[in-house]
């Protein structure tokens, strides 16, 4: 009933082990980390899922879902490019970049592309101020750091993951 | 022009070093070794009181002091690595544990032999994702290799160590609310006292320690703290990694021994400021600090703890220097570091909350032209109101830009206002 | 006695306990420091700032370690560069506070600006208006005009439903956390938090039903802003324009003590009506707390549906009568029937009413039965708590036994203290066939059978053998210093209950417990006042349908038993002449030959005495319903028909004669039950060191009473092993659910969706074997009534057997063994 401690008992079971047993409640950020991990945002069952394993109460793990800016409880792209315009890489053109990718693909920060895709964000430093611009690449339960990147290079990116998403469809089905 | 050393940055020096067989090959875990077979944790204690090791995550305090406070009636005992990094303009923990993990780990390990921890986590800012599972990876290697695991060497100690990923809060690289992270509840700072040497992780006494702290255990512990005073000066002994960015022509971290001048660092090492630009102004500690005037003076000021606070009222923190060419507007940069407070301010306290928020209204009616006169004034009381008030010194970190901005730098202000279609 | 330390605040010399926080120390002087996040039920967070104040401490010379002075003399002070915050700060010797400087002031004006940057400024429409700690202190300290640009200003939900009960203005919200903070630590129900960060933090919960929680009114009090108010009272009237007066919840054995506020309406055609129940601080009983229930379960004291004449029977019909008539007739009855009298009274009456009640049952020679499925109450009016109780007072020192009882259920308050002495260390053992929330904080959770409870604490007591894995629990309380045993009716009947009472006595003797201060035995009775009934003499009837039948005469208070069960309504039919006095015409008014109309206790004075046998006064709130009057009147009434001369003149004269007759209750008076004495916390609802809005207590902590020697011995149960159900049936228990179908809970609309539903609890393979499956209806026929009853999986309860909830339209009294409609599998003989 427990849908994902039955997709992922092993992972669950070795996440846990990280904690002392009398502490479960720690392991909320990497479980919610597992469960992001699909669809790159976490759904009401994981929630209650979650609640369940670690015997408090969804509300709580909600809480913690609102409070850090690296989980989503709705739905965003396939892939979230996480664009750095805090001060160090402003001052080395990133807000620069950001507009002109944002007009490439044609959308504006914060949004979605069409097909689901890819969602365009900025956020603050992350400790990669002398490889500006970057970003890093929320998706597939991973977080990639791309450092000193043009829009070109960007877009290629964006192709490849286009492609591997389509394949992986097709193996699919 | 003085040496840059490789004592943190060793990899840099030796190839490969991110592979354990290279690293022991060169010596690695010998130390964490010898420590454990044939050391007290009160001997090794003393070593690292003599080194003058201070803290590199900021505060820069005494490392062999603050292990000293945790109480030996209260067990079990934690070490944590604050793996945070998150202040703007710090990018040093990050290439020692992408390149030379094995040192970092090696130092937690002493770490927590010293003050009887077994279990020990390292917290990593979520954006370090792949580094964590680097060092996952890295861990299991050291405990297959039985060099981290159960009755260590052969004697009573084991440690395990565990990685903990944060998922984008700055404020969870403050000590305690690092500490409610790692216990799973929102990222906000406790109350102290109790002081975590106390009542740390899970209630228990508990030593937290930058990485680039941690790092330096390794060639203390091995070549003795005599060796490692000859780096440094008398109150702030050893190298340190200066993380060098804006607008520089050569951006990096720099591992120098502590009391360079910035001007070395901006233009030996750095190259100087792009097209023949000039040096207006640098944050010696990231956002957190202080605007300092490039002038010569300041130029010329040793990058120590005390020189750089007492001579440019900036702190020298984590030594991420950030450097502002005269094309920067100082009502713009104002603009991003409050911008980047309000964003990560945790809430918890009302001047923090409230007060970054207000603030991030007035510098962007500032910045976009669109203020009026009398805001640079509000916008310079609302700092000064949240002062002294905080519970936790990231509010006060946010009032540091603005206050000094507006003092030293007012003409880019009233240009602004200028701008602006009122009147 | 903890060390004393001497400081001055605002130049007051204070001496307070070493580890007193400084904003209590300050309080205990009369001194005010504000406050927003610092409660004094709770642990200081020092999250607001409110509070900052200016602190010197003494220099100390570190070679001498004696302070440094002043040429003058005085010792040389260090204040700090920073204010410091008073919630947070405990005591130290020689230290000097001082609230009053330009500093402090400047400190608090900028503090109350940053609150104001995002307030809506909404106070004259805020429901928390005139008793709003944030307008206060705007008005003390705050600026004059706001500086941060009003089109800036944070547009947030203003109406949002935390759930039906609780309303949240996520504009007004200060993020003081006191809510938050409350839920988790106090209550024991995280289904409130913060969510996002910074200045974007707000309050949500996800629970289902929202904001989940039997204590979610509290919140309301604490909230030092108008955030958070309640469905019920939001928008219906200000806190000045009610009237407001001192009563006791009437919903439960605890009593809490609370405050009506009162006005008169045109919506009511003018008359008075009740529009808020708030607690009232009584630090012995609810200290500043009470449960949803209690708080917004008072809809039925407005109820048109009362009756306001006397019915006499004529013709076999009801008809309304004048008093004299109605008199007469009940008594000529009463007379005939001489001493085959029943008196059956309910748990809801006064002492006053049942002290006349038992007069005139025993003039006349009958019988005077408490309409109970709990029994015990000899017992705890011998071995009960001893005078000096207090749960707040109970930590390591306490082993506290829970059995049979689903505390937050039963009696929510018991539960929200105990599970706080479990916090502070408290040995909390809890014996149940099933979990219970309770079990989040015991140190021993022993689980058995239903109807083994009695077997299981006979192997606590000394000497006893515990079974299987239960040392632990043995030792704990017999290690323990006070023993505190609370037995509820999970699962239990009148004869379980007998057996249940029994078993709790003899454990508390053998452990030599009993009386003492903070020791002894409570019943967590099904009314507000069972205790009193037992201590006016009033006896539960095992064979209650026999003895109705078998009376010439049945006169009846305060209780429905042909509601309850056709069998009772049956006996009713069959015996002699009835009377009934009651609010509505009930089944058994129905079957009256003459009812008399009463004044609900809010519409007059009274006493209750609590599970705990503490004895509290309530006083009227609101005029009597025209035509009615208090049931001990009408008794007195009959009783001088009959030329009985029984006390009625006043509430408080029936109570000198209840202290004249029975020992326990010896040497009080109205005035004893009347006493207060300060209370800590102080808690003024004006208070800039807010506690809430609760009431403080000008109206009377009550007495707890001292024990009286065991007078007769209990009757011993019939058969005190457990019942086993015969082949093919399902032994189905009942249960108590807080919001269950009672006439005092309908009628509050506001908690329909938290009513319990008629539905059946087992465990899956129970339900497997006897072919119910969840959500499916079946037909079900329970002592003579057949309903649909909705079926329930829960995999926690024990196997074989069934819970339905008392009180939800079948008359699950007692256990049970039913035929189920579907022919069971497994089970091979035919079915019914
Ligand atoms: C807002 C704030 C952010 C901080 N961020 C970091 C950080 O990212 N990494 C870090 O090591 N220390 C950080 N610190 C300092 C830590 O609180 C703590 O002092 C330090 O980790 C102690 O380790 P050290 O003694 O080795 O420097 C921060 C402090 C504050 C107030
Ligand atoms: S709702 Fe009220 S109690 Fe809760 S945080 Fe907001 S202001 Fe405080
Ligand atoms: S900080 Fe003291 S009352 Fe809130």
């Amino acid at each position: 009933m427990n849908a994902l401690l039955s997709q992922y008992p092993d992972k669950v079971a070795s996440i846990l082990a990280k904690y002392p047993a009398d502490q479960k409640r720690a392991a909320v950020m990497p479980l919610l980390y597992l469960a992001q991990a699909g669809d790159n945002y976490i759904t009401r069952q994981d929630v209650q899922d979650i609640a369940e394993i670690l015997e408090i109460s969804a509300t709580d793990v909600v809480s913690i879902i609102g409070f850090y800016t690296l989980y989503h409880d709705e739905p965003g792209g396939k892939y979230r490019i996480q664009v750095c315009t805090d001060l160090p890489c402003a001052l080395r053109g990133a807000e620069q970049f950001l507009a002109n990718l944002c007009e490439n693909i044609g959308v504006r920060v914060g949004e979605t592309t069409p097909d689901g895709l890819i969602t365009i964000e900025a956020v603050t430093c992350l400790a990669a101020c002398h490889r500006a611009p970057m970003f890093q690449l929320q998706g597939d339960g991973d977080i990639a750091y791309h450092e000193n990147m043009t829009v070109e290079k960007t877009l290629a990116l964006i192709e490849e993951l286009r492609k591997h998403v389509r394949t992986g469809e097709a193996a699919h089905d | 022009m003085t040496e840059q050393t490789t004592i943190l940055l060793r990899h840099r020096a030796v190839p490969g070093l991110d592979q354990l067989q290279v690293y022991r090959d060169n010596g690695g875990f010998e130390t964490f070794r010898k420590v454990v077979t044939s050391m007290q944790p009160a001997d090794v204690l003393a070593e690292v009181k003599n080194s003058g090791l201070r803290g590199r995550g900021g505060a820069g305090f005494p490392t062999g002091t603050k292990w000293g406070f945790l109480p030996n009636n209260i067990w079990p005992h934690y070490v944590v690595a604050n793996a945070d990094e998150s202040e703007p303009g710090t990018f040093k923990d990050r290439e020692i544990m992408e390149s030379n993990p094995f040192q970092f780990l090696e130092g937690l390990a002493i770490a927590s032999y010293a003050v009887g921890a077994n279990l020990s986590y390292v917290y990593l800012r979520g954006e370090f994702w792949q580094i964590a599972e680097r060092l996952d990876e890295d861990i299991a290697a050291l405990e297959a290799a039985g060099l981290l695991g159960d009755n260590l060497f052969g004697t009573q100690y084991s440690l395990r160590l565990r990685t903990h990923l944060g998922a984008g809060a700055y404020i969870c690289g403050e000590e305690t609310a690092l500490l409610e992270s790692l216990e799973g509840k929102l990222g906000q700072p406790r109350l102290r006292p109790p002081f975590p040497a106390v009542y740390g992780l899970f209630g228990k006494p508990t030593v937290i320690n930058n990485v680039e702290t941690l790092t330096n255990l390794p060639p203390i512990l091995e070549k003795g703290a005599a060796w490692y005073r000859t780096f440094g000066t008398e109150k702030s002994p050893g190298v340190k990694i200066f993380s060098l960015s804006g607008c520089i022509n050569r951006p990096g971290n720099y591992e120098l021994p502590l009391g360079v001048t910035f001007r070395e660092l901006i233009f030996d090492y750095g190259g100087g400021v792009p097209e023949g630009r000039t040096v207006k102004a640098f944050m010696s500690a990231g956002a957190s600090s202080t605007i300092v005037v490039a002038d010569d003076a300041a130029l010329d000021t040793p990058m120590d703890y005390e020189s750089t606070q007492n001579t440019l009222n900036a702190p020298l923190g984590s030594a991420s220097v950030i450097i502002l060419d005269d094309s920067v507007d100082m009502a713009w940069l104002v603009d991003k570091t409050v911008h980047f407070f309000r964003h990560e301010s945790c809430g918890k306290c009302t001047p923090c909350r409230e007060g970054t928020y207000w603030m991030s209204h007035l510098t962007h009616r500032i910045a976009h032209g669109k203020a009026r006169p009398e805001d640079i004034e509000l916008l310079d009381t609302v700092a000064a109101q949240m002062q002294g008030k905080c519970l936790c010194a990231l509010g006060e970190f946010s009032t540091m830009a603005v206050r000094s901005g507006i003092e030293k730098f007012r003409a880019d202000f009233e240009a602004n206002v200028r701008r602006a279609p009122h009147g | 006695m903890a060390k004393m330390i001497n400081l001055t605040i605002d130049g007051h010399s204070v001496s307070v306990p070493e580890g007193t926080l400084v904003v209590n120390a300050a309080k205990q002087i009369g001194i005010d420091i504000p406050v927003f996040c610092y409660h004094p039920k709770m642990e200081p967070v020092g999250m607001c700032r409110m509070c900052l104040v200016d602190i010197g401490r003494p220099v100390i010379d570190r070679a001498t370690n004696q302070p440094v002075l002043n040429p003058d003399g005085t010792p040389k002070l260090n204040f700090g560069p920073k204010l410091e915050t008073a919630c947070t700060t405990p005591v130290s010797e020689g230290m000097v506070v001082d609230g009053l400087n330009d500093k402090v002031r400047a400190g608090r004006k900028d503090i109350i600006e940053f609150l104001l940057t995002s307030h809506p400024l909404d106070c004259p429409i805020c429901d928390k208006g005139g008793e709003c700690p944030l307008q206060n202190l705007t008005l003390g300290f705050g600026p004059g005009s706001s500086r941060f640009l009003l089109d800036e200003k944070m547009r947030l939900a203003k109406h949002l439903p935390l759930g039906d009960l609780i309303m949240l203005d996520r504009e007004r919200c200060i993020q003081c956390g006191r809510c938050v903070r409350y839920q988790h630590e106090i209550a024991g129900d995280p289904v409130i938090a913060f969510y996002n960060r910074g200045r974007y933090l707000e309050i949500m919960t996800d629970s289902d039903p929202g904001f989940d929680s039997v204590f979610s009114g509290n919140t309301t009090d604490i909230c030092p802003v108008g955030a958070l108010t309640t469905n019920d009272f939001r928008f219906e009237a200000r806190p000045w324009e009610m009237k407001s007066s001192a009563s006791i919840c009437a919903q439960c054995p605890v009593g809490c003590n609370t405050t009506l506020n009162v006005r008169r309406e045109a919506r009511a055609k003018g008359s008075t009506v009740v529009k808020r129940v708030m607690p009232r601080q009584n630090e012995l009983v609810n200290e500043i707390w009470m449960c949803d229930k209690g708080r917004f379960a008072y809809h039925y004291m407005g109820t048109e549906a009362r009756l306001t004449a006397p019915l006499v029977r004529k013709d076999d019909v009801l008809v309304e009568a004048t008093w004299e008539e109605a008199l007469a007739a009940a008594a000529d009855g009463l007379r005939a029937a001489g001493s085959s009298l029943v008196t059956l009274a309910g748990g809801r009456l006064s002492n006053e009413d049942l002290f006349s009640l038992q007069q005139l049952t025993a003039l006349q020679f009958g019988k005077a039965v408490l309409h109970s499925y709990m029994a015990g109450g000899e017992l705890t009016a011998a071995l009960g708590m001893a005078p000096g109780s207090n749960f707040s007072d109970m930590g390591k020192e306490t082993a506290i036994v829970v059995v049979s009882s689903d505390l937050y259920e039963e009696a929510p308050i018991y539960y929200h203290r105990i599970r706080q002495a479990a916090l502070r260390g408290a040995a909390l053992i809890v014996v149940n066939a099933r979990p219970t929330k309770l079990d989040d904080v015991a140190a021993h959770s022993l689980r058995c059978r239903y109807g083994e409870e009695p077997a299981v604490l006979a192997g606590l007591a000394p000497g006893g053998k515990p079974l299987e894995g239960w040392q632990a629990a043995a030792e704990a309380l017999a290690a323990a210093e006070n023993l505190v045993l609370l037995y509820g009716s999970d699962g239990t009947g009148l004869e379980g209950s007998q057996a249940l009472s029994a078993a709790c006595a003899s454990l508390l003797t053998a452990t030599g417990r009993a009386g003492r201060a903070n020791n002894g035995l409570i019943a967590v009775w099904a009314h507000a006042n069972d205790q009193g009934a037992f201590d006016m003499g009033f006896r539960p009837e095992p064979a209650l349908d026999v003895t109705l039948a078998q009376a010439a005469a049945v006169y009846v208070a305060a209780a429905d038993p042909a509601g309850d069960s056709p069998a009772l309504a049956d006996a009713l039919d069959r015996a002699g002449f009835v009377v009934v006095q009651e609010l509505f015409l009930t089944e058994t008014a129905r079957r009256a030959d003459v009812v008399f109309p009463v004044s609900t206790y809010i519409e007059r004075e009274g006493s209750f005495t609590n599970a705990e046998r503490r004895v509290q006064r309530f006083y009227p709130a609101l005029p009597p319903r025209p035509g009615t009057l208090p049931d001990f009147v009408i008794t007195a009434q009959m009783g001088a028909c009959l030329g009985h001369a029984i006390e009625a003149r006043s509430a408080s004269q029936v109570f000198l004669r209840i202290a004249a007759q029975h020992p326990a209750y010896a040497g009080q008076t109205y005035t004893t039950l009347a006493h207060t004495e300060e209370q800590w916390p102080i808690v003024g609802r004006q208070d800039l060191y807010y506690g809430g809005t609760g009431y403080d207590n000008h109206q009377g902590l009550g007495v707890q009473l001292p024990l009286v020697p065991l007078a007769e011995q209990p009757p011993t149960p019939a058969r005190a092993q457990r019942a086993v159900a015969p082949d093919g049936t399902l032994m189905v228990y009942p249960v108590t659910r807080l919001y269950d179908r009672g006439t005092t809970v309908m009628p509050t609309l506001l908690l329909k969706d938290r009513i319990a539903q008629r539905v059946l609890a087992l465990h899956p393979e129970t339900a497997a074997r006897f072919g119910l499956a969840a959500g499916v209806e079946t037909q079900l026929t329970l002592n003579g009534v057949t309903a649909p009853v909705g079926v329930r999986l829960d995999d926690t309860l024990p196997l074989d057997v069934a819970l339905l909830p008392r009180s939800v339209g079948l008359p699950a009294w007692e256990p049970v063994a039913i035929r189920v409609n579907q022919p069971s599998p497994l089970n091979d003989t035919p079915p019914a």
